[in-house]
C-alpha cells in the first residue's frame, strides 16, 4: 500500500459512505413501509388508541430483545428466555398471594414481587452464564436445557393449570401496566428508559465494546486483556434482568401466570435482534434496529389483526417472510448488486 | 535451468496487466510468464501487488486491462477457483480445507467419485495412499484434517492441487508457517512437482529460500515490474535492495550498549507451566533480550504464562522488584507488562472491524471518562498511532482484515503500545512482513529500548535475534539451555544450544 497518498484517501471514503447508510437505515424504512400499508388498508391503524396498543405490545419483546441484543452480539444465544419469563411469573404469584397475610395487599406486597422477579432474573441469567463460561458447554445447548426446565417449573408450580394473582393485589398491580405518563403507557416508558441504557451501555462504554470484541473474536479478546468469561456472563445476566422487566409489566396484564405463559417469545426476540441487523455470529450489535425489529414484529400482528385481506393465523408466516428478507436484504454482497470477485 | 537451453513455452503469460480497486491502482502493466517445470519465485515488499498478481493469475481477479495467455492463447479465467479445470491452482495462504473432514474427502471434495451413485470411498481412498505415499508423508487417507500439522495441511493441499492434474501450482508464502524441517520436506515435494513438469509460483519473504529453490525471479515494487532474472544471478542481499529499490545496509539499528548495572525489572525464578520446565531469567531495564529455539521450545509459553495467558503452576515472579502471582493479563498490563501475540489474524486483531476499535482495545480502560467511552481521546489516538508507527492505509475506515501484513503488524504493536508498557513482549515481530517494514519495526524496538522500555524479542529468525538483542537466552523443550551475550550470540552457538549439542548450567 506504499502508494496511497492522502488524496486516495478522502476519495474512497466518499464514495462509500451510502453503502453503510442502507444497512442502518433498511429496518426504518421497513416499519415505515408497513406503517403505511397499515393506514392504507385501514386509516383506523394510525388512531392514537391503536398506536399506543401497539408500542405496549411491543413493550415485551423489545425489552427482551435489548437483552438478547448483548447476548448475540457477544457471541452467544439465549433460547431460555420465554421459559424463564415464566418462570419469574409464576414465583412472583406465588411470593405475592403468600405475602398477602403479613404484608396485606398494598404497594408493599407489589414491590415484594418485582424484587423476587428482578432477583430471580439475575440469578437466571448468571446460571446461563456460568454454565457457557465455566461449564464451557455451547450456550445453545445450556439455554435449550434451561429452556426445558424453567417452562416445566411453572407448570409444576401451576399444577398444570393457572397461577392466578390476588384480586387485591391485581388491584394494587394493575396501573402498570393499564396507566399512562405524559399519554404514554407506563410499559412503553419501562421499554423507552431499558432500550436508551441498553444503547448507552452497548455503544458508549467499555463494556459494549467488550462484548462486540468477544463476539468478533474470542481469541483477541483474551490477548486484549479482557476478562472473557465475566463479560459473557454479564451479558447472560443483563439478559435475565431484562426478562425480569418485562415480566414485571407483564403480570399486571392478566395477572396469572401458566405453561402458555411467554411462549415463543425466545424466539421473536431473536428474530427481533436479527432484524434489527445484529449479525447472529456476533461481532456486530444495534439496539436500535432491535427496537424497530420489535416494532416491526408487532405491527405486522397488528395489521392482520386489522385486515381480513390475510388470515391472521397466517401471523407467523408474515413474521418469517419478514424476518428471511431482512437478512437477505443485508447481506453485503446484495447492495453492489452482484457478488464482487475481490 | 540453464542459459543454453531454449526456454519451453510458457503455459501461462501475464502481458501488461493493470489492475485497480476503484480508484486505486495496484498494479502497473505487469508481465510474467510460467514455464513448466520451473518454480518461479514472485517478491516484494508488502503492497507491491504480489497477492493481486497472484488472484489475477488464478482468474480470483479480473485484470482491469492487459491480457492472459494460456498456451499462448488469450484467455478470460473463469471466476472463483473454476480455474481449477484448466490446471491452474492457487493454494491460499489460508489453507482451504474443511477441517471436520477426512483427507481423502477433502482431496475429492467436490468431484468424488461414485459407482452405481454411490461414493467409491474405496478406489478414492486408494488414489489419495498412492499420492501419499509418493510424497512419503506418514498421514493416512482416513485421517481428520483438525488434526494434522500446518505443514501436513499444506501437503494435503498440494496432493489434492496434483490430483486436480494442475499444471500450474500457485502458491501464497507456503513456508511462512513451517519449521526449517518441514520446509525442506516441503522442498523435496517441490522438487518433485518440477520434474513432473508443473510449473510452480511460489511468494516467499524468505530470501534464502527463494535463492535455494527458485529458477527465476520476478521482483514487483510498488505495483511495478521491477525485473524477472534467474535465481543463480541473484544474491538475498540484491533481491532485498531490488525489493526496497534502495540500499537495505541499516536493515538493523546501531546498537546501544546496554546498561549491565540498570535495575532489574522483572525476575523469574523456576517457572513451571504448561510446556515450560524450569525457567528462570532476569530482564533488565532498556534492555533487548531475545528467545530464541526451535518452534515448540516453549518460548511463547513462557511469556503467556508469565503474562497470565496461560495458568503458572509453580516458580516467583518479580516485577520491579516486588513478588506478584497470578496475574490476569488485565492485571499485568496494568502492572505495565504486555505481549504481543505471533499470530496476529487470530489472536492479534480484530479482523471485521476498523483500525479505531483494534488500536484502543488492549489500553481501554485509559479510554473511559465518566462511565463512557472518550471518542474524541479514541480518535486522537488513531491520528497519533498512525503517524508514530507509520501505518499505511487507503483510508481511516478500512476494515483491518484488508490491510497488508506490514501495516496489520505496525498496528498490533500500536494497539499493544497505547498503554504504554514498561515491559513489551514481542513474540515474531516481522513474521510474513517485508523488508522495509522489518527495517521499520526493528529502529522502533531499538528506540524503545533507548527509552527505557525492556524488550524481549522472541524469533525464529536468527539475523534478527543477533542483530537487534543486547542478550539472547535460547531454549530446548520447556527449559532455558543457553544465555550469549555480547560478541558470543552468533548463529552457530545459538543453533548448537537449540538442538541440544550444547547446554550450560545455569544458577
Amino acid at each position: 500500500m506504499t502508494m496511497m497518498t492522502a488524496s486516495d484517501n478522502t476519495a474512497t471514503s466518499k464514495s462509500r459512505r451510502p453503502s453503510v447508510d442502507f444497512k442502518t437505515v433498511g429496518p426504518a424504512v421497513a416499519l415505515l413501509l408497513l406503517c403505511i400499508i397499515g393506514f392504507l388498508l385501514n386509516p383506523a391503524f394510525i388512531s392514537e388508541g391503536n398506536l399506543t396498543n401497539l408500542l405496549t405490545r411491543s413493550a415485551f419483546i423489545g425489552i427482551i430483545a435489548v437483552g438478547a441484543t448483548f447476548v448475540i452480539t457477544a457471541g452467544g444465544i439465549d433460547l431460555s428466555v420465554g421459559s424463564m419469563a415464566a418462570a419469574i411469573a409464576g414465583v412472583m404469584i406465588i411470593v405475592m398471594d403468600n405475602a398477602v397475610e403479613t404484608m396485606g395487599t398494598g404497594v408493599p406486597t407489589v414491590l415484594l414481587g418485582c424484587g423476587v422477579a428482578v432477583l430471580l432474573g439475575i440469578g437466571a441469567g448468571w446460571i446461563n452464564g456460568a454454565l457457557t463460561t465455566k461449564g464451557k458447554i455451547e450456550a445453545f445447548i445450556v439455554t435449550l436445557g434451561t429452556m426445558g426446565i424453567y417452562r416445566s417449573l411453572v407448570t409444576y408450580f401451576a399444577d398444570g393449570g393457572t397461577l392466578s394473582l390476588n384480586f387485591d393485589v391485581r388491584g394494587t398491580y394493575r396501573p402498570v401496566y393499564y396507566d399512562t405518563f405524559l399519554g404514554l403507557p407506563f410499559p412503553v416508558w419501562v421499554f423507552i428508559a431499558v432500550a436508551i441504557c441498553g444503547w448507552l451501555l452497548l455503544n458508549r462504554t467499555a463494556f459494549g465494546r467488550y462484548c462486540t470484541a468477544i463476539g468478533s473474536n474470542e481469541a483477541v479478546a483474551k490477548y486484549s486483556a479482557i476478562n472473557v468469561d465475566r463479560v459473557k456472563t454479564l451479558t447472560y445476566v443483563i439478559q435475565g434482568l431484562c426478562v425480569a422487566f418485562a415480566t414485571i409489566i407483564y403480570v399486571p396484564r392478566l395477572g396469572s401466570a401458566s405453561a402458555s405463559t411467554g411462549v415463543l417469545w425466545e424466539l421473536e426476540a431473536i428474530a427481533a435482534v436479527i432484524i434489527g441487523g445484529t449479525v447472529l455470529k456476533g461481532g456486530y450489535g444495534r439496539i436500535g434496529g432491535t427496537i424497530l425489529g420489535a416494532l416491526i414484529l408487532t405491527t405486522i400482528g397488528n395489521i392482520l389483526n386489522f385486515t381480513d385481506v390475510i388470515s391472521n393465523y397466517l401471523n407467523g408466516t408474515m413474521q418469517g417472510l419478514i424476518i428471511i428478507v431482512a437478512v437477505l436484504l443485508q447481506r453485503s454482497d446484495w447492495k453492489l448488486g452482484r457478488k464482487p470477485k475481490a | 535451468m540453464s542459459l543454453d537451453a531454449p526456454a519451453p513455452a510458457a503455459v501461462i503469460e501475464a502481458v501488461n496487466i493493470s489492475k485497480s480497486f476503484g480508484p486505486v491502482p495496484v498494479l502497473f502493466s505487469v508481465s510474467m510468464d510460467i514455464r513448466p517445470g520451473e518454480v518461479h519465485a514472485l517478491i516484494g515488499e508488502n503492497g507491491a501487488g504480489k497477492s493481486t498478481l497472484m488472484k489475477i493469475l488464478s482468474g480470483f481477479h479480473d485484470p482491469t486491462s492487459g491480457q492472459i495467455r494460456l498456451d499462448g492463447k488469450q484467455i478470460a479465467l473463469p471466476p472463483n477457483g473454476a480455474s481449477e479445470t484448466l490446471g491452474i491452482v492457487l493454494i491460499h495462504q489460508e489453507l482451504n480445507l474443511a477441517e471436520q473432514m477426512t483427507v481423502e474427502e477433502n482431496v475429492f471434495l467436490g468431484r468424488e467419485l461414485r459407482s452405481h451413485g454411490l461414493l467409491d470411498r474405496k478406489a478414492m481412498r486408494t488414489i489419495v495412499q498412492r499420492h501419499l505415499d509418493e510424497i512419503g508423508l506418514g498421514i493416512s487417507p482416513t485421517d481428520r484434517i483438525s488434526e494434522l500439522t500446518i505443514a501436513q495441511k499444506q501437503m494435503v493441499e498440494i496432493v489434492k492441487a496434483v490430483s486436480r492434474k494442475a499444471r500450474i501450482l500457485i502458491m501464497d508464502e507456503p513456508t511462512a508457517v513451517l519449521t526449517e524441517e518441514e520446509t525442506e520436506v516441503f522442498f523435496r515435494q517441490v522438487e518433485k512437482l518440477k520434474q513432473s513438469g508443473v510449473g510452480i509460483v511460489f511468494v516467499s519473504h524468505k530470501l534464502n529460500e527463494v535463492k535455494a529453490i527458485a529458477d527465476r525471479v520476478t521482483i514487483l515494487r510498488d505495483g511495478q515490474w521491477i525485473d524477472t532474472r534467474l535465481s543463480e544471478d541473484l544474491t538475498p542481499d540484491l533481491m532485498a535492495q531490488m525489493m526496497v529499490g534502495r540500499e537495505l545496509s541499516d536493515l538493523y539499528p546501531p546498537m546501544h550498549e546496554a546498561d549491565v548495572d540498570a535495575e532489574i525489572v522483572l525476575e523469574v525464578e523456576n517457572l513451571v507451566a504448561p510446556a515450560v520446565r524450569n525457567v528462570s531469567f532476569t530482564l533488565r531495564r532498556g534492555e533487548i533480550l531475545g528467545f530464541s529455539g526451535l518452534i515448540g521450545s516453549g518460548r511463547t509459553a513462557v511469556f503467556e504464562a508469565i503474562c497470565g495467558l496461560a495458568p503458572v503452576e509453580s516458580g516467583t515472579m518479580r516485577l520491579f522488584g516486588e513478588e506478584v502471582r497470578n496475574l490476569s493479563v488485565a492485571g499485568a498490563r496494568d502492572a505495565g507488562l504486555a505481549y504481543l501475540t505471533k499470530d496476529r489474524k487470530e489472536k492479534g486483531l480484530l479482523l471485521d472491524k476498523k483500525m479505531q476499535p483494534n488500536l484502543t482495545l488492549f489500553a481501554l480502560p485509559k479510554f473511559v471518562k465518566n462511565f463512557t467511552l472518550d471518542r474524541k481521546a479514541e480518535e486522537d489516538a488513531l491520528k497519533r498511532a498512525i503517524r508514530r508507527f507509520d501505518v499505511r492505509a487507503r483510508d481511516e475506515n478500512i476494515i483491518v482484515g484488508k490491510l497488508s501484513g506490514g501495516n496489520q503488524q505496525k498496528l498490533l504493536l500500536a494497539k499493544i503500545m497505547e498503554c504504554d508498557p514498561k515491559i513489551v513482549i514481542i513474540d515474531e515481530p516481522t513474521r510474513g512482513i517485508d523488508v522495509g517494514t522489518k527495517q521499520q519495526i526493528y529502529h522502533f524496538i531499538a528506540a524503545l529500548a533507548a527509552e527505557g522500555v525492556s524488550v524481549v524479542v522472541i524469533s525464529s529468525e536468527m539475523p534478527e535475534i543477533i542483530g537487534i538483542c543486547h542478550r539472547v537466552i535460547v531454549m530446548r523443550e520447556g527449559r532455558i539451555t543457553g544465555s550469549l551475550s555480547g560478541d558470543h550470540i552468533n548463529e552457530n552457538e545459538i543453533m548448537r544450544y537449540a538442538a541440544g549439542l550444547k547446554r550450560e548450567e545455569l544458577h
